[in-house]
């Protein structure tokens, strides 16, 4: 959705939940505080003009990189980017969101980060964001069922992460 | 537990106490469309519960796409919808083409509308002669296997493949139509058109097909926008969505100065600028005999697209715009692009930092969400239900799992 | 047979267990033969419907030799039986199966005279051993331990008991008009021309011998009520477990009943080996006219039979080929909802119309009038025809000792 006038009816609703913007881009996004995304996305369906009513794709970026050489050269610091791609199927205009999260919780290795959850705003988000939290080590807060979806639900690591390493064996099946 | 077992007025009834079962459906099962695994729990034929297990076909697509440059991973698109590579690829390099702010030419442009449309054919008669096998009936099946062969014929001269066509890439297609080929396209609709009524008569308007999809698996139109379905699973539900008509201008310019008709139904009734069937009595907004008829209904449309994608690229003049280089530098900055696939919407997220290779892709496949409301869709129904449910869906396995 | 035995100086019992030895083994043959004729048949029939060859290298040309070549490898097959499954039942099952449908053969004429053991209550005979095929079936299903077969076993055991009660209908009404249960009888009666088959006695044995089609089919398992076997719903119903030669049994049961419920339909309905046109009449031939020429009636009779119940086997290969299949309660519901009142109105309609009309609308037009009369209305006893039998029945009903219903009363609600 372009437009200055619908980020501030945003910021007006939710103070503080609006923590950048970025309307020139290709698709223009709307970066949210983690903790605000669930309420912000309930009042975009609900309340919002046009309604949201129908989720397109929630992902997940790993922004890590793991060549040190080029990693000096990166401007900005290792973080997970949640992307949720909104869309109104009455005046057929899509949103942007985006939500930054650490890329581990507290920066403890195998503590995921949390988020909630928007499996309650809309039902597309229930196997997308097991699909996130599968290959990208999200954890949703309030998620009906959040167990891996692709991978076996034994699978050790997040594979979309970029410092993911294969294992060398699945029970007893050689993987590299 | 006694007690509870009394007080349940439904045990008294049947006087015998009976017991649920789990039931593994897939991932080896005839009529789960691949590696589909369903658990259900019965009760007699009676389904109380459904749940899908998906991801007995995953290849990391996503993740190898961070390792190859967007035209290297154009061969991988192919299999996410195998039966609809050439949507598949579109969508692709659409959204390559989005990030990289690049507009291919108005030969490339027609070339894509024809192919992707006769991709849509191919792709629905799969999906129509499956649903057949999936309601016991084997011959619609191979009827439309016999007309899908033709069109996999023209796709084989055009680009030498017959499934996995990496035809459509960044900046155009890979080569140009062979003479002839419009010729022999021109035939082979004209030769299609009247077997389509072959198949209304052996399925949409049969007896027993109606009694077993009309009124079977209901999806409410509130019900598949909240579970974000797409295409003419979404459609069949009433609700007047097609990306082609809606979807963002870098795609519905694509088909600017098209005529089609979204195949939907409005007020009741759907548009008719042919001979269809009617809907029959016992069919409700939204059930299996709907999703499947509006499949029949863009058979037609998609072939009336091919028809004016052929004339227009005939009158082509300048040649067809050279794809881009393998390795060219993606601009820093994401983009996501929506295309009308056979099965849905099938979106694809890019993000690019500079270099030639993606930081991150994904593939939103459309069957994903489409399948994700099968244990809405099946609560409740008998066993011989399930099939005619999930067939309804058209799911493919390879763009669910990636 | 066992006569001309006995006349070269056997004694009685070594003759007919002879007599009885050869018919078994010429209907194992036709059985086996057919079965292995009928799915040749069926492959190139189903290709054929869906536009394709079918099988065209085994034995040289239309790979005619396919079902032996389908019968080696059957036979070549591993036998596998699952770990949980209850040995002796699953053994036993293919057998019940194949011994059921090659049982009923026994009693199905083939041409006058010209059957395994001429029974008098012939058509209960074939319909009640034809029933117990579904034995085999719910047996496989519940000994296969494995859930679909269990499925596919409970299916079949909600189907039989839906078609059986409709089919049992139909098959009453040829009996009624022929007024016996012997098949051979019922062939006879029908001899002459085409119009005087029982399918076209009157509207009423029309209709109910699609009933009696549709009936059939279901019994026989056969699309659109291949219920018990499913493949796109149960992977193989009740044979998922079944290989090689015990699967193979099944199949050659399901080809045996397929052939023998076409044969039931064409002696019941479609004239038995009597042909449309009375050819051996107009020549003049009759059993006096001597030995051969009995001889060739009698193989013209059989050529007659065997091709309408061929016929009848195509017909259902022609639906298998085309229709989509029904749903378990769609199939209770055509046979108990739609199939037996039909059965039971044609029935009836059957009944007045013999009772009113016996000599058709146009008496003496095709079938000589009267003659369907012998066994019916002028059995022993000779019943004057309708009104004194009803009557005695109604007054039993109405009057009776007062005590007796009082105490009927008390008892029924129970």
């Amino acid at each position: 959705m372009k437009g200055p006038g619908f980020l501030e009816s945003i910021e007006a609703a939710f103070p503080g939940a609006v923590v950048g913007s970025q309307l020139e881009a290709l698709d223009p996004w709307i970066e949210i505080a983690p903790a605000r995304i669930a309420e912000v996305c309930q009042w975009l369906k609900s309340r919002g003009e046009p309604r949201f009513d129908s989720l397109q794709c929630v992902t997940a970026v790993d922004w890590l990189e793991t060549d040190p050489k080029k990693a000096a050269k990166v401007s900005w610091q290792p973080h997970l980017e949640m992307v949720y791609h909104l869309w109104s199927t009455s005046a057929r205009a899509t949103l942007v969101l985006k939500v930054k999260l650490p890329r581990w919780s507290g920066d403890v290795a195998g503590h995921l980060p949390e988020i909630p959850s928007v499996a309650g705003v809309w039902r597309t988000a229930d196997w997308h964001e097991r699909e996130v939290y599968d290959l990208s080590g999200v954890s949703f807060s309030g998620h009906p069922d959040l167990r891996r979806i692709l991978c076996p639900e034994d699978w050790v690591g997040y594979p979309l992460r970029k410092d993911y390493e294969m294992p060398t064996e699945y029970h007893g099946i050689r993987c590299r | 537990m006694p007690d509870l077992i009394e007080d349940d007025p439904r045990i008294i009834e049947f006087d015998v106490r009976t017991d649920e079962m789990l039931v593994n459906m897939g991932p080896q099962h005839p009529s789960t469309h691949g590696v589909l695994r369903l658990v259900l729990r019965t009760d007699g034929e009676i389904v109380s519960e459904t749940e899908p297990h998906i991801g007995y076909l995953h290849r990391c697509a996503e993740k190898i796409g961070e390792n190859l440059s967007p035209r290297q991973w154009i061969p991988y698109t192919d299999r996410l919808d195998y039966l609809a590579a050439m949507n598949m690829n579109l969508g692709w390099a659409l959204t390559v083409e989005k990030l990289m702010r690049h507009e291919v030419g108005e030969k490339a442009r027609h070339l894509r509308v024809l192919i992707s449309e006769l991709n849509r054919i191919s792709s629905h008669l799969v999906g129509m002669g499956a649903y057949g096998l999936d309601l016991g009936t084997f011959s619609p099946f191979l009827y439309a296997f016999r007309e899908r062969e033709k069109i996999l014929d023209l796709f084989e001269e055009a680009c030498g493949a017959r499934l996995t066509y990496s035809y459509i890439t960044v900046g155009g297609a890979t080569a140009d139509l062979p003479p002839g080929w419009l010729q022999r396209c021109e035939a082979f609709l004209d030769q299609f058109e009247p077997i389509i009524k072959e198949y209304h008569a052996l399925l949409t308007t049969n007896a027993i097909f109606v009694k077993r999809t009309a009124g079977i698996g209901v999806l409410s139109r509130a019900m598949a926008i909240d579970y974000g379905c797409s295409g003419p699973v979404l459609r069949g539900s009433g609700v007047d969505q097609d990306m082609r008509r809606d979807g963002e201008s870098l795609y519905t310019g694509m088909y600017d100065g098209y005529a089609f008709e979204v195949a939907v139904q409005k007020e009741g009734r759907y548009p008719r600028d042919h001979s269809y069937p009617t809907v029959p009595s016992e069919a409700v907004l939204g059930d299996c005999w709907h999703r499947f008829f509006v499949r029949m209904l863009e058979v037609v449309q998609s072939m009336d697209l091919v028809r004016q994608a052929i004339d227009r690229y005939a009158a082509c003049p300048e040649p067809l715009s050279e794809p881009l280089k393998l390795f060219e530098k993606l601009p820093v900055g994401d983009a996501y692009l929506e295309t009308e696939a056979p099965k849905g919407q099938m979106g694809f997220y890019i993000v690019g930092n500079g270099t030639p290779i993606p930081w991150r892709v994904r593939a939103r496949s459309s069957s994903f969400s489409n399948l994700s409301v099968t244990h809405e869709l099946c609560r409740g129904c008998l066993i011989a239900d399930v099939p005619a449910i999930v067939g309804s869906l058209d799911i493919v396995m390879g763009e669910i799992d990636r | 047979m066992a006569e001309f035995l006995i006349g070269l100086g056997l004694p009685g019992w070594v003759a007919w267990s002879i007599a009885a030895l050869v018919a078994a083994v010429l209907l194992l043959n036709v059985i086996a033969g057919g079965a292995l004729v009928f799915i040749w048949a069926e492959r190139k029939i189903a290709a054929r419907i869906q536009d394709r060859l079918g099988p065209t290298r085994t034995g040289g040309r239309f790979g005619w030799l396919q079902s032996l070549a389908d019968g080696i490898k059957l036979l070549a097959k591993e036998d596998l039986m699952p770990e949980g499954a209850d040995g002796l039942l699953f053994r036993l099952a293919p057998y019940v199966s194949f011994c059921a449908s090659f049982c009923a053969f026994i009693a199905l004429p083939f041409a006058f005279d010209v059957v395994g053991q001429r029974l008098n209550v012939g058509v209960f005979f074939v319909v009640a051993v034809l029933g117990l095929e579904v034995f085999g079936v719910i047996l496989a299903g519940y000994a296969s331990a494995s859930k679909w077969s269990l499925f596919g076993a409970m299916r079949e055991a909600a189907q039989v008991v839906s078609y059986e009660v409709p089919l049992g209908m139909c098959v009453v009404v040829p009996v009624m008009l022929a007024g016996t249960m012997d098949l051979v009888t019922i062939g006879e009666k029908q001899a002459g021309w085409m119009s005087s088959w029982y399918l076209f006695h009157d509207p009423f044995t029309f209709i109910i011998f699609w009933v009696y089609v549709t009936c059939a089919v279901a019994s026989v398992n056969r699309a659109p009520f291949d219920l018990a076997e499913a493949e796109s719903e149960l992977v193989a119903g009740f044979h998922t477990e079944y290989s090689g030669l015990r699967w193979s049994f099944f199949f050659m049961a399901e080809y045996g009943s397929m052939f023998l419920v076409s044969g039931l339909a064409a002696v019941l309905f479609l004239g038995g080996w009597n042909g449309p046109v009375p050819v051996a009449r107009l020549l003049g031939f009759s059993d006096g006219t001597g030995e051969s020429a009995a001889y060739v009636v009698r193989l013209v009779g059989l050529a007659n039979l065997m091709g309408k119940a061929t016929l009848g086997v195509l017909f259902m290969m022609w639906i298998r080929w085309t229709l989509p299949r029904l749903r378990i309660d769609q199939v209770m519901t055509t046979c108990l909802k739609y199939c037996t009142p039909i059965a039971a109105v044609m029935f009836a309609g059957a009944m007045f119309w013999q009772l009113f009309l016996p000599g058709g609308l146009f008496p003496g037009w095709g079938r000589p009038a009267g003659e369907i009369r012998e066994g019916w209305l002028e059995g022993p006893g000779g019943l004057p025809a309708a009104a004194s039998p009803a009557e005695d029945r109604s007054s039993t009903v109405t009057g009776g000792d007062p005590v007796e219903r009082a105490g009927l009363a008390t008892r029924s609600p129970r």
